[in-house]
């Protein structure tokens, strides 16, 4: 061995010693899965080296393998028999994708990232990843390398796909926490947003990738476990979304140099984190945009050209990771002497190991080698050959000549043994609040502190510092209206200037949900992400789905009873509205504990839906602002009685018992009619209601396009009888847009939506007064646009 | 025969591939030409009539806006470029272009014929000291440009930087002003009051309201506003609330090159 390798003893170790090598090596596997590896090695003889464990280690991580997604759970809710699940992934989100069965699904769960049809020359791949724990500790380069690395999902996909979108949610804790109040270790969330938005803002525009869509959340308990959701979207050549390893193929890594940079990074964001985190710097990764952009230029040419069989992104596990699975099937040789270093010193795992950015592993045809070489010169990037994939299914790794590990494929990708986890869940309960009807007799106060919560606020000052005109092809910007600055439901791209054909991105996320049920938060999510699709002209036909589930600690059985429950809604959900669930990704252990008072906190059960949606012809796109003073603004779809974890419940601090429900017989059959009346040229603007219900839904679509409302709640259709104008007003009920219709097309709209339960609300007007009349025809909102639009951006102005 | 235009790339060039599209939509011939092949001969810059160096971040922006490929270009292809402008060719710089332009000298430029390479004006961080992407009106001025011969009074296109505020000491501006080298300025108006046009229409805080500028021949341009990103109505940010030409307003800045190239070179 050379001097550099070390053996890890664990022949004869007990299990706490066992588990001290876990811990003490950042290895996050447990006992069961280290006396796994013993037993193994005892096979064997020996005792692994450092570099072979850390391979085990990195490629069984949650991160890597998500294990809770693939184990049995026994799941039970009180009064009902226990339930086991073989996998949550199996059973609720590939099940989903099968039943659906879209003939334009290309490629789902296997590649980088998932791939749909687009036109005839070209498909679309989507991906969205999370970057929470490095965001936690270095926001900057935590968010920055988190869209780099979703990027390089995208150019590892297939072979390659050219990146020509980003989406980007996240989940800060409240601006305004006294920092007193801040848990030990963890930085201000204004810092962390700053930090956050910077990253996200300096990589995506340098790539030249235009952001387009997104959201950010704030809620107390994100304050020491930020989410990041970076998302990409690439378009990608029909013919080039097929992949295969031969052995005798080079190994080829292209792109940045290795350092010591993000080495335990998969393991690290498998444990939960504390208040010494903060002194894990070598485990966030240095993000270098104009690398990234260097590859991306060479390789598309190099695609193009033919000149590579596979490819894949190094990201969690570094090499590792990208060359243990590219190999599985057939074997793979390394010399990691060869590997290009930022600076000397680091030992063999490391080198290994490092998730250094920018970072691409190619396999390559041996009478390609040179022709890819120039090219890779051509744009000045580094191209190093490290090694061959060979038939010996042995993950071979040699240092300086001397072998350094030798393992397995087979027990490397299957040896993992499957876990069992209890899972329970008991329905909470809360205080209920009732109606302030009685109370009040105005609610135009509380329809300015809606518009004022920093979750509904305008994010215009975010999303003007990243570039969404690059490429040329954003055709529904996130801000819209006459003075470019209402709230879009959703982005629409067109990824070939020129061609009228679109993709539209939305997101559906609704954590505040999940203090009721996770079910009804997750379901939520996709109602809300597919009502974005449908108001600015998509359809459900041909929708796709990515699920991003952010957690608590899954070895604890009431943190995983929710995420059981939400997965049982996007299997209920998405079969219901058939939209197929296309890729996903799960970051578990979002919990913070305070080692010295032993406080332990997770973050609210959180499920990002992001959806996607081919639209064939722009031209039938709709905006959310109101268009023209005499239009009528009617309200489709039910109102129920549903203010659980609502907006305006959360004002007055309660948070309640009924969350809105998803109906989707009655929704499917809303969006699909909707659907065809917006691609009719019958709607002049649609908006759906979600956070804050009709009442902000109504204010946004009236500020921003410039003009008053004068509307009564007589009219709204409701699936319960609601006697009280601020439930009616303020709830939160799924399935619902608020549309203007010319009074030309009233008939027509009216037809076209048989069936569905709607209602004339009233018209836009000419002056800027807003008013909404409440059931005994009192007023009860009585402002004007310039009030409300001036209340929705002052929060997060700067 | 089409006039061909070589399309500058580098490390970090981002709007290449929509300057391209601009260019053949104008009836250009087009090459998308990375910079060392310029240096090493593999490409020459005088079988073209246009160059254009389009928005990004060269070599990341390091040190400042577009300097490291000002200081290639005026040390590896000094010879070439001069001939170029000799020539009488068009150059036209966007956004990080522009900012590549001004640090080569080759604008504003000298009043006498030979090409400058000094520096006199510079784009400096906006005053809202942050990077911003919005719509901004701009007013056509009188100007030799070739670029916005006969072109609209009024413009509407998006910029998208964080350096582009347009700064020079006071006599440079006024020989811009005395020269009618201002092509674009921010606004909505007509420039009459000597005040500058207030923020965010002014996006940057540009002395004298500046968005492009010409050198004395009008053959070289720049500008911080992205005329390739607005090629058909449906870039424009109101397209489904008000009733536009099919055309986008910026197609008409790389026709009027392409015709001059046509009238001069053929």
């Amino acid at each position: 061995m050379p001097k550099k390798v070390n053996e890890f003893q664990i022949l004869n170790a007990d299990d706490t010693e066992l588990m001290r090598i876990s811990r003490e090596g950042t290895l996050s596997l447990n006992l069961n899965e280290m006396q796994t590896i013993q037993s193994h090695f005892a096979t064997l003889q020996r005792n692994p080296t450092d570099v072979e464990l850390e391979t085990i280690a990195q490629t069984w991580s949650e991160h890597c393998v998500h294990k809770t997604f693939k184990s049995i759970i026994l799941y039970s809710e009180e009064g009902k028999e226990t339930e086991q699940i073989d996998g949550l992934f199996p059973t609720y989100i590939q099940r989903a994708t099968e039943v659906i069965d879209k003939p334009w699904c290309v490629s789902v769960f296997s590649d980088n990232a998932g791939i749909i049809e687009f036109d005839e020359e070209y498909n679309l791949v989507f991906k969205v990843e999370t970057h929470n724990h490095p965001s936690a500790i270095e926001p900057y380069g935590g968010a920055g390398t988190g869209i780099g690395g979703v990027i390089r999902d995208s150019l590892g996909t297939g072979l390659g796909a050219k990146p020509i979108l980003n989406t980007d949610v996240f989940c800060f804790g409240l601006p305004d926490t006294p920092y007193e109040k801040l848990p030990k270790g963890t930085l201000h969330p204004k810092r962390v947003f700053k930090g956050v938005v910077a990253g996200v803002r300096d990589y995506g525009n340098r790539m030249g990738i235009p952001t387009a869509n997104g959201a950010i959340l704030f809620d107390t308990r994100y304050t020491a476990n930020p989410l990041v959701f970076c998302g990409n979207v690439g378009l990608v050549p029909r013919d080039r979304c097929d992949k295969s390893v031969e052995p005798g193929d080079l190994i080829v890594a292209v792109g940045g140099r290795t350092g010591r940079d993000g080495i335990h990074g998969a393991t690290f964001s498998s444990a939960e984190l504390d208040d010494t985190s903060e002194n894990l710097g070598s485990v966030v990764q240095i993000g270098n945009p104009i690398m990234e952009k260097k590859i991306v230029d060479a390789l598309l040419q190099a695609r193009d050209q033919n000149l590579y069989r596979s490819i894949t992104d190094c990201g969690a596990g570094g090499f590792s990771s990208a060359v243990g699975e590219m190999g599985e099937d057939t074997g793979a040789e390394v010399h990691l002497e060869r590997v290009p270093l930022k600076y000397e010193g680091l030992a063999p795992w490391e080198i290994w190991l490092s998730e250094a950015q920018e970072r691409m592993v190619l396999a390559v045809p041996p009478e390609n080698q040179q022709e890819l070489m120039e090219i890779c010169e051509a744009e000045m990037v580094e191209a190093t050959v490290l090694g061959s994939f060979t038939d010996t299914h042995r993950l071979q790794v040699f240092y300086e000549s001397a072998l350094v590990a030798d393992l397995d494929m087979q027990f490397l990708h299957k040896g993992l043994p499957q876990q069992v986890k209890k899972a329970t869940w008991q329905p909470p309960q809360h205080q209920e609040m009732p109606s302030r009807d009685s109370q009040t007799e105005n609610y135009t106060e509380d329809l300015y502190r809606l518009l004022a919560s920093p979750n509904i606020a305008s994010k215009e000052s975010v999303i003007r510092q990243y570039d969404h005109e690059v490429q040329g092809g954003i055709v529904i910007k996130p801000l819209v209206g006459i003075q470019n600055d209402g709230p879009s439901d959703a982005c629409v791209a067109t990824p070939i200037i020129g061609s009228e054909k679109a993709v539209i991105i939305a997101n559906g996320i609704n954590p505040k949900y999940s203090d009721v049920d996770a079910y009804i938060s997750a379901a939520s999510a996709i109602d809300e992400a597919l009502r974005n699709i449908i108001a600015v002209g998509g359809t459900l036909e041909k929708t796709a789905l990515l699920d991003n589930f952010c957690w608590g600690n899954p070895d604890k059985p009431d943190r995983l009873g929710p995420l059981v429950r939400a997965a049982k809604a996007c299997y209920d959900i998405a079969t219901a509205y058939g939209t197929p669930f296309i890729s996903g990704k799960d970051s578990l252990y979002n919990e913070y504990r305070d080692t010295t008072t032993g406080e332990q906190r997770a973050i609210p059960s959180t499920l990002l839906i992001s959806a996607i949606c081919v639209m064939p012809n722009i031209r039938n796109a709709v905006t959310m602002d109101v268009k023209s003073p005499g239009n009528l603004i009617y309200v489709v779809g039910n109102t129920y009685a549903e203010l659980g974890g609502s907006h305006y419940f959360g004002i007055h601090n309660f948070i309640g018992n009924t969350a809105p429900a998803v109906r989707p017989d009655e929704g499917k059959l809303t969006m699909e009619k909707l659907s065809c009346a917006i691609n009719r040229g019958l709607v002049r603007s649609c908006h759906d209601c979600s956070e804050g219900g009709i009442g902000v839904a109504a204010a946004e679509m009236a500020f921003s396009g410039g003009y008053g409302m004068s509307l009564n709640l007589n009219k709204v259709p409701t699936g319960e009888e609601i006697p009280f104008d601020d439930f009616l007003l303020f709830s939160e009920t799924n399935s619902r847009f608020l549309v203007e219709i010319e009074p030309k097309h009233q008939d027509a709209f009216e037809n076209q939506m048989t069936r569905v339960p709607i209602g004339c609300l009233g018209t836009v007007t000419e002056t800027s007064d807003f008013t909404i009349n409440g059931l005994t025809g009192k007023h009860f909102v009585e402002t004007t646009i310039g009030t409300l639009k001036s209340a929705w951006q002052t929060p997060l102005h700067s | 025969m089409k006039p061909k235009v070589l399309i500058l790339r580098t490390a970090g060039t981002n709007c290449d591939a929509e300057t391209d599209v601009a260019f053949q939509l104008a009836g250009a011939e087009t090459d998308l030409v990375h910079i060392q092949n310029l240096i090493s001969g593999k490409t020459n810059l005088s079988d073209y009539q246009i160059l254009a160096i389009p928005g990004g971040f060269s070599y990341g922006d390091d040190i400042a806006a577009g300097i490291l490929l000002a200081v290639e270009m005026k040390h590896k292809l000094r010879k070439a470029l001069e001939q170029f402008v000799a020539d009488n060719k068009l150059i036209i710089g966007i956004c990080n272009g522009f900012q590549v332009l001004v640090r080569t000298g080759l604008l504003p430029g000298t009043e006498n014929s030979s090409p400058a390479i000094t520096q006199r004006a510079t784009l400096a961080m906006n005053t809202s000291a942050k990077f911003e992407c919005r719509w901004v009106e701009l007013n056509t001025q009188q100007s030799p440009c070739v670029f916005t011969k006969g072109i609209k009074p009024h413009l509407y296109l998006p910029v998208a930087h964080a350096e582009g505020r347009f700064t020079a000491p006071p006599d440079v501006i006024e020989k811009l002003k005395v020269n009618n080298q201002i092509v674009f300025r921010y606004g909505r108006t007509q420039q009459s009051s000597p005040n500058k046009t207030e923020y965010p229409h002014n996006p940057n805080g540009s002395d004298a309201d500046i968005a492009g500028i010409c050198d004395t021949t009008g053959r070289i341009f720049g500008l911080m506003p992205h005329p390739e990103r607005f090629l058909t109505k449906y870039n424009h940010p109101r397209w489904t609330r008000e009733d536009l030409p099919e055309e986008g307003d910026g197609l008409a800045i790389f026709k009027n090159a392409v015709n001059y190239a046509k009238a001069n070179f053929s």
